[in-house]
């Protein structure tokens, strides 16, 4: 469904900010997969979900999502195949429009906009419906402006709307943890709910090792840039965060690896 | 009394002024509230309107026809300031400084079309020898010719059409694009033309307003739109303070645009009757826009009170 090739990012080149932040990823997903992306600070993690997004071009290499080449794609182009949960809750959504307004919106993702009403009366009772799933009262307040939730409604909306048209890759860049314990999990546990109805292919970034081996088929770490371990099925249902620690350690090729570092 | 009677006197007058400046304040609306823009195109482009309005009409061009290419023009000029912010990468702001500055070269030439000179200042229409649609010199008249009644129309059709088109998937993306570009982008939406759209829709009702305002005062002139990004931010200030707690309906906001513009232009006649000189206007209006601009800020800054965030409680 997904398939990097090589892919090659540097910002700030030729400047003493030089920073070479993805440094020839190659990464295949499955139909259906879900992968954890776990790794430090500056690891990488971001960086390669804004690349697959297109909010800034790779250096070199390819992406390609379910057989077509998006490396040229500009960021716009390419939300017709991804649906995306942003870190921060108020990036995902519009605080000054209403909950419905915001439904509308990512209902018509890839599609061309014109001049028919922006929202029907079907519409409105089909987003009643979903709002139900989030089990956050949202369904009774349609009309309400999206500002006026919390960050854990806006991240549950936010979650909503990026899966309101099955994309073909659903991207979660620590979609959890701007939110308070309680939230984020209930929040995850919507994800989880969410991916698996309707088998949606996810790359999901976390901070918290307990929830990338929890969770998902296959989890990978990042390390400089590089995809340092790559563990699925069996033996990822088996995982410990020991034996994660350990696998890092070998990977980077430093013993120093501590929590701090992998949780950031 | 003498006061008074001379005061009520002007009241049509500014009416009709404010009507015509309000069409212009719902496009610094839609640019500075909607996609949260700050456009100086439209001191150039209310000029750009009122000239090409009155240069085809005094060349025996239908009145209508001359007022739809003055929007045209208008929208021209917002797509140029669109361009210069989207494609070529110019902070808004500058983009439209620079588009202002090129429509003062542009409306000279409008105005000095077929002259010997090649430009000019000014350009007159008098209501005598061509049938303008709205004319000062009958504000007070109780006749159909009262500028009042097509200026009112105009307003409710202006409303009427902005509030279809706010309402429908592209406004809705345009919309989206002001209050959170991450998010449209995200959803799918090409944020650079959505602006562009935008900054055309408000620099064309801006547009249409200075053809109007030509037609009103029998005139267009060079600097008639100098200062109007501010009489419109005013207009917009003003009606958002005085109804921003009644009027929750998009098409309400547009009209408070409207009345904050009549309102504006009630003030002005109030401190002239009182003996303000008129060169100090546009200090006068640059200091109440600095004033209530600055006021919210003043409040969130220095007088918040530790509230507990809404909602938090069923996150």
């Amino acid at each position: 469904m997904l398939e990097i090739r090589e892919i090659y990012k540097t910002f700030n080149a030729g400047t003493i900010n030089e920073k070479r932040a993805m440094n020839g990823v190659s990464l295949t997903l499955n139909d259906g997969d879900f992968v954890t992306v776990i790794g430090g600070n500056g690891a990488g993690k971001s960086t390669l979900l804004n690349l697959v997004a297109g909010v800034y071009p790779v250096d070199s290499g390819s992406i390609a999502i379910d057989g077509q080449d998006v490396t040229r794609l500009p960021e716009h182009k390419r939300a017709q195949f991804i649906g995306r949960v942003f870190q921060d809750p108020m990036m995902g959504t519009a605080a000054t429009m209403q909950i419905e307004e915001n439904l509308a919106l990512a209902a018509r993702r890839g599609q061309r906009r014109s001049l028919r009403v922006g929202i029907t009366k079907a519409e409105r009772e089909e987003y009643r419906e979903l709002l139900k799933i989030l089990d956050l009262g949202l369904e009774d307040r349609l009309t309400s402006k999206v500002g006026l939730l919390s960050g854990g409604q806006r991240q549950a909306l936010t979650l909503l709307m990026a899966t309101l048209k099955k994309p073909k890759l659903l991207l979660l860049d620590e979609h959890t943890a701007a939110l308070d314990p309680k939230t984020a999990a209930k929040v995850l546990d919507t994800t989880e709910k969410i991916v698996r109805r309707d088998k949606l292919t996810t790359l999901m970034i976390t901070h918290n090792m307990r929830d990338a081996i929890a969770h998902g088929n296959r989890l990978i770490m990042m390390y400089e840039g590089r995809i340092a371990v790559d563990v699925a099925g069996e033996e990822k249902k088996k995982l410990t965060v020991e034996q994660l620690l350990a696998l890092f350690s070998k990977a980077s090729g430093s013993d120093e690896a501590d929590d701090k570092l992998l949780l950031g | 009394m003498e006061f008074l009677t001379a005061l009520l006197r002007s009241m049509p007058g500014a009416m009709g002024q404010g009507l015509i400046w309000g069409i212009m304040a719902i496009g610094v609306y839609i640019t500075y509230r909607i996609l949260d823009v700050a456009d100086l195109t439209v001191d150039g482009s209310l000029a750009t309107g009122g000239a090409v309005c009155v240069l085809l009409t005094v060349n025996g061009c239908n009145v209508w026809v001359a007022l739809v290419i003055a929007v045209l023009a208008g929208m021209l000029a917002g797509l140029v300031t669109g361009l210069f912010h989207t494609f070529c990468g110019i902070p808004a702001i500058l983009a439209g400084i620079l588009t202002q500055l090129a429509l003062y070269s542009i409306n000279l030439r409008i105005m000095g079309w077929g002259t010997d000179a090649g430009t000019k200042a000014s350009l007159a229409v008098s209501v005598n020898d061509y049938p303008l649609l709205v004319s000062s010199r009958y504000i007070r008249d109780l006749t159909l010719e009262n500028p009042l009644f097509l200026l009112v129309i105009f307003v409710a059709v202006v409303i009427a059409l902005l509030y279809w088109f706010f309402g429908t998937e592209l406004g809705s993306a345009l919309r989206a694009t002001g209050a959170n570009q991450n998010m449209a982008r995200a959803q799918g939406i090409n944020t650079n033309v959505t602006k562009v759209l935008g900054l055309m829709i408000s620099n064309g009702l801006v547009a249409l307003s200075g053809a109007l305002l030509a037609q009103y005062q029998g005139s267009s002139t060079i600097d008639m739109g100098r200062g109007a990004i501010v009489i419109g931010l005013a207009a917009v200030i003003i009606g958002e303070v005085i109804f921003s707690q009644i009027f929750r309906n998009f098409a309400l906001k547009l009209l408070a645009a409207i009345i904050g513009s009549i309102i504006y232009y009630i003030v002005l006649q109030f401190v002239l009757r009182l003996g303000l000189d008129t060169n100090d206007l546009k200090l006068l209006t640059a200091l109440v826009v600095a004033i209530f601009l600055a006021v919210p800020y003043w409040k969130g800054r220095y007088f918040t009170k530790t509230v507990r965030k809404e909602g938090s409680r069923n996150a």
